[in-house]
């Protein structure tokens, strides 16, 4: 029990500054960039034959196919930590499991994406 | 992890719930079924049934309320004072929608049964009496007064133009009922850390307040992830809201000056 004050509780530890705005922007100004990202992926997806190994090494390899590629990757992932970090603080209220989600969030996210990265890079830079 | 379901002694115990008829020869009979929690029993919530005779009965629900309370049973606690949508006192859940009992007739609510529960997780201090401590502090801790450096005019009050005054004309109706920010997910979850709907609104009321010098103060105390940002545009708020107000708007205001001043 504690015998704290409402106001007291409510005011905490006062406002967080750091990167609030930032964090709210970056999700905005990602929504925004994975709008055309993921319709050049779709319809490019769709205009491929998935099942021939060789056609679509090649169109990941081909144009500046790499280059969308990877910039859909790390704006896909940088959405996506941002939007998961919301849930886990959202719903997750211990402090010690809080701590290990957001930091589970952002490792697989950014190990993920690079794995992402480093496969395209690789299969474009292979016959080069 | 968030409490999803009720802790074990706030879990409605449905064989405990009492069942009032309707006197004999009544003719329109509507049931009412309401939450009766009293901590003094250490027994677990229950649903009581009231059948009411509307023909003898006014119109809204808490006509309905009251006249439990005045010749059914005197036990049932709740909230009430102006009776017309004023005060804000007797906020509670009527069919699934927070509002308030005095302003919500019984006839638009169709035929059927009415349910009524206190206002959504909160503390329940009694029946449809909740805890609203942690919702006035929050109010409190937006500072909802006018702070200006420049003194007031010796001979007259400080001016506004209307346009000025009309920003703050609608957000300045909020009557704190607590229907918004208890109709949040958001504010359910992390009520501690969010200020909800309800602080907010009353926030943006004094950003736009042309009056008022502490916007950068007032927008400082906001910038926070949880404070502000908890809003994820669910938009109950707005939807509750019994004067028709929309705090999801006032705060992606709020959120958009957060943006402006920094680029």
């Amino acid at each position: 029990m504690s015998l704290r004050t409402p106001m007291s509780r409510v005011l905490g530890s006062g406002p967080a500054r750091g990167g609030a705005v930032h964090h709210w922007w970056v999700q905005r100004l990602t929504s925004i960039a994975l709008v055309p990202l993921t319709l050049w992926l779709l319809l490019s997806l769709l205009s491929l034959s998935l099942a021939d190994h060789a056609a679509v090494t090649h169109w990941i390899g081909s144009n500046l196919n790499p280059l969308w590629l990877t910039l859909t990757v790390a704006v896909m992932a940088w959405h996506s930590v941002l939007g998961v970090q919301v849930v886990i603080e959202d719903y997750v209220h211990g402090a010690a499991a809080k701590t290990f989600a957001l930091f589970l969030n952002q490792f697989v996210h950014w190990l993920s994406a690079a794995v992402a990265v480093y496969a395209v890079l690789h299969i474009a830079f292979r016959g080069a | 992890m968030v409490e999803f379901a009720l802790p074990k002694n706030s879990r409605i115990d449905k064989s405990a719930g009492k069942t009032h008829a309707a006197q004999a020869g009544a003719k329109r009979v509507r049931r009412f079924r309401i939450y009766r929690f009293d901590p003094s029993t250490g027994e677990n919530p229950r649903v009581d049934t009231f059948e009411l005779d509307m023909d003898r009965c006014g119109p809204m629900v808490l006509d309905a309320l009251l006249k439990i309370k005045n010749e059914v049973d005197s036990s049932l606690s709740l909230r009430r004072s102006c009776r017309e949508g004023i005060c804000g006192s007797c906020a509670m859940n009527i069919n699934g929608q927070n509002t308030l009992a005095c302003t919500r007739s019984c006839e638009e609510l169709g035929s059927g049964d009415i349910s009524i529960y206190p206002l959504p997780h909160q503390p329940v201090v009694k029946d449809l009496v909740t805890d609203l401590t942690n919702f006035y502090a929050q109010y409190a801790a937006i500072k909802p007064w006018l702070q200006s450096r420049t003194p007031a005019p010796p001979d007259r009050e400080r001016l506004q133009s209307k346009e000025d005054q009309e920003k703050i004309d609608r957000p300045s109706a909020c009557i704190l009922c607590a229907c918004c920010s208890t109709s949040c997910p958001s504010y359910w979850w992390n009520s501690e850390r969010y200020l909800g709907p309800a602080a907010l609104l009353a926030a943006y009321r004094w950003i736009v307040d042309s009056r008022d010098e502490s916007t950068g103060e007032r927008l400082d105390a906001l910038e926070d992830p949880f404070r502000l940002y908890r809003c994820h545009t669910i938009m109950n708020c707005a939807e509750a809201c019994p004067k028709d107000l929309n705090p999801a708007k006032a705060i992606a205001e709020i959120k958009q000056m957060m943006a402006e001043r920094q680029h």
